[in-house]
């Protein structure tokens, strides 16, 4: 399994979600893994449950079997300070500039800067080791930008390397890059069984191969529970509909005579069905788009109750089951 | 991990006495879209809740009421654009075929190039030299490909430009799809504060201020920092980065005006914000929030489209009493003949995918055995129909019923606490579809949901 694992997806298909629960899985059997944030969204904050998180590593959850997940929300503008004072010592030079506009420049408008500082901030915890020259974590996990964005994202580098055609900056970007190219790392897009998550992440992975960026997998995000099968959407279309209002009744729920409580049921659940029939089909027909992409391919289920710190622990143990570490 | 200390964690239920429950007003979308004096609607949001889908569908139904209408996209789904006609991506309104114009309205749409409207602001200002300098330049390349906040910049320039137009007499805006959905708000102001600052007259400082008496001091720390940024950037990026300054800057040094006049039009009475959200809490937070920084700004609100909203024809059947009378039926059943599949799976207790078909799937093509997955390919030539009984088929048609209301009362949840924090914000609900919109007839169906403005009990047994 790769040591970083980046994870993106369309807007809209939980991949904060997906990466907090790779993260936890990832960490079990005493590991540590780092949880990462770029778009300064506070997203990892919410889902644990925790207060805003600082530009720190801080500890934000146990995993089952003595596992620790640490996160960190990369600030660019930090880090850009941070990266000048490590390489150069440029403490006041560093206030001065950021007086001038030129941090809020760096890492707003200058091309890429902001994606340089955020993707090497990221490798960096990567590459990091301890005294004892041990990783200091398993696995770090990104929760990166959309899809749409990603490829642009993790590959700035390169421009930024051809761009500024040598001093530090160009080493800096080179060096991400072969973090980012090696098979260390595993991009993982997260999808919904709908038209457009799908459509899009056939687009994102054949720009990410474009690029030479390792793909990694594909996660089917809210899966809703196949509750009818085609034997009963069969039946749906044909059984007579006094026969379904007897059954109901005998299941307790009124008469089943016309106008009676369960008479009365028939019509809006026999449309709910209709209406499943045809997003049943929607969903294979994605699923089967999926399929064709020849990537692992794993299914996590949507939680009833909405998403929250159990549900995301409930994730943790699908993704393990599912062999994901 | 069962569902029990989930629901503890719940703080919608943990404690949220006072429900509003749909008190908030409701959106009237068509007398805003009919006011001549509505020239700019504004679509924002975050990703994936259908802002592009909710944009065209007003468009199109502005139009058909009788407005010449243009709806600027930012990244619409394929089909989607192809359906209206804008695949094509050369920066130009199109007029959309197959638009009802009895009501004499037109409907036109484009697609936001962001490096062409770049280009094209440098076209309009500079002589054709010093232009033909600026487009050939690297970090001009870089900056107008796309990179944070271009495009939520260009987007507000090309509204600007069209609305200088006045060809239109009423202009729909998709947002960007940002990494927080207020970044188009700030994106132009920080790129011209950044082409007007302070830091371009330092890059430019050589040149400009070398000679004069008086400014030496001043140029001795400028060429300092140069200096600095020399070494962190690499020579010859700041070299390009201060050519394109100055070339920028010679020939037209009013970026921060454009960007306040943009800014201006979107607080001017004319305009109007939608946010669009789904039910879900992640969307609906980034809503309150956008609506708190709207109000922060003047920004005139109109109120928040709610797509995907789902509704039940049955909803006097609880979701425990459907369950119930299932489990009711499914006994009477293992009674009758052990079939040890379809009455047990799916019990309500789990999640019914717990045991999804995905564990341990590494070859995809892999059959499942699990019968409880769509993907499972059990429709054996005799298997359909023949073994299943009405009773089998309602117990799952109660099961169904119990899972939409589950839904049903978790959007209710999320959105209670939204009304609770804004109850002034007016709410158009649109009743969800079993699939993506890619035509004319779908963003018309959409529009007429969204002019209903709350999904009316049955709205989503559409026909299948």
């Amino acid at each position: 399994m790769s040591r970083f694992q980046v994870v993106s997806g369309k807007g809209g298909t939980g991949k904060t979600t997906v990466a907090a629960a790779l993260a936890l899985a990832l960490a079990t059997e005493g590991k540590r893994t780092l949880l990462v944030e770029v778009e300064g969204r506070q997203g990892i904050a919410q889902l644990f449950e925790t207060e805003a998180l600082p530009y720190e590593e801080r500890k934000i959850a146990v995993a089952p079997g003595g596992g620790e997940v640490y996160a960190l929300a990369i600030d660019p503008e930090l880090a850009l300070l941070d990266y000048l004072q490590m390489f150069y010592k440029l403490g006041g030079a560093g206030r001065a500039l950021k007086k001038l506009g030129a941090i809020d420049f760096a890492t707003t408008v200058a091309p890429g800067l902001r994606d340089v500082l955020l993707t090497g901030k990221a490798c960096e915890a990567v590459r990091r080791k301890d005294k004892r020259g041990q990783f200091v974590y398993d696995h770090v996990v990104m929760d990166a930008p959309p899809t749409g964005r990603i490829t642009r994202f993790l590959n700035v580098n390169d421009e930024v390397a051809g761009l500024a055609k040598i001093g530090p900056i160009h080493n800096q970007a080179q060096a991400v890059m072969r973090v980012l190219k090696s098979p260390e790392t595993a991009v993982h897009l997260v999808t919904l069984l709908e038209e457009m998550p799908v459509q899009e992440t056939a687009d994102g992975i054949a720009e990410l191969r474009a690029a030479r960026l390792p793909v990694g997998r594909i996660v089917v995000n809210m899966v809703r529970p196949a509750i009818l099968d085609e034997a009963d959407l069969l039946l749906a279309r044909e059984a007579p509909r006094t026969a379904i209002a007897k059954s109901l009744s005998a299941a307790g729920l009124g008469g089943a005579r016309r106008g009676g409580l369960a008479e009365r049921l028939v019509d809006p659940l026999l449309a709910q069905a209709d209406e499943y029939a045809e997003r049943y089909t929607l969903e294979s027909e994605q699923r089967a788009v999926l399929q064709d992409l020849d990537l692992d391919l794993h299914e996590l289920p949507l939680l009833a109750e909405g998403m929250d710190l159990g549900g995301l622990y409930h994730l943790a143990k699908e993704l393990r089951q599912q062999g994901i570490s | 991990m069962s569902q029990d200390p989930a629901r503890a964690h719940d703080p919608a239920q943990a404690h949220d006495p006072a429900r509003a429950l749909t008190s908030a007003p409701v959106l009237d979308v068509d007398p805003l879209i009919d006011d001549p004096e509505t020239r700019i609607v504004v679509c924002c949001g975050s990703g994936g809740v259908g802002k592009t889908t909710t944009a065209a569908a007003l468009g199109l139904r502005a139009a058909e009421r009788g407005r010449k209408v243009v709806v600027l996209t930012i990244d619409p789904a394929r089909r989607l654009a192809q359906s209206m006609g804008i695949d094509a991506l050369d920066n130009t309104p199109r007029r959309v075929k197959g638009v009802d114009d009895s009501a004499d309205g037109e409907l036109h749409a484009m697609m936001l190039d962001m490096k062409r409207t770049f280009d094209e602001v440098v076209e309009a200002h500079a002589d054709r030299e010093r232009a033909a300098t600026i487009l050939s330049n690297p970090f001009y390349q870089s900056l107008s490909a796309g990179f944070a906040g271009t495009q939520e910049y260009m987007a507000m320039e090309k509204l600007g430009q069209l609305r200088a137009r006045g060809e239109w007499d009423l202009i729909v805006v998709d947002t960007p799809p940002s990494r927080s959905a207020l970044d188009f708000l700030d994106a132009p102001k920080r790129l011209g504060s950044f082409l007007d600052g302070k830091l371009i007259r330092l890059l430019t400082a050589p040149a400009k201020l070398g000679g004069r008496a008086g400014m030496k001091f001043l140029n001795v720390g400028m060429s300092m920092m140069t200096g600095t940024l020399g070494k962190l950037l690499g020579g010859q990026l700041l070299k390009d980065v201060q050519t394109f300054v100055a070339a920028m800057d010679t020939t037209f040094g009013g970026f921060r005006t454009r960007a306040d006049a943009t800014y201006k039009l979107l607080q001017a009475p004319g305009t109007a914000f939608l946010v669009v959200a789904a039910p879900e809490r992640d969307a609906l937070r980034e809503a309150a929030y956008f609506v708190e920084r709207l109000a922060a700004e003047d920004m005139p609100l109109a109120g928040l489209v709610l797509n995907r909203v789902h509704d039940s024809g049955a909803s006097q059947l609880s979701a425990e009493r459907a369950l119930d009378a299932a489990e009711n039926l499914a006994e009477a059943r293992i009674v009758d003949q052990v079939d040890g599949k379809a009455g047990l799976r799916n019990s309500p207790d789990t999640h019914g995918s717990s045991e999804s078909p995905a564990t341990e799937t590494t070859a995809p093509e892999a059959p499942s055995p699990d019968a409880g997955s769509p993907a499972a390919d059990r429709t054996t030539a005799d298997g359909a129909g023949t073994d299943r009984t009405v009773e089998q088929l309602t117990a799952g048609l109660l099961r169904l019923h119990a899972e939409r209301m589950r839904l049903l009362s978790r959007e209710q949840r999320t959105r209670d606490r939204f009304a609770a924090r804004h109850p002034e914000v007016a709410v158009a609900e649109v009743a969800a579809l079993p699939g993506d919109v890619h035509d004319l007839a779908g963003l018309r169906d959409i529009g007429d949901r969204l002019a209903a403005g709350t999904s009316p009990t049955g709205a989503v047994r559409g026909e299948p």
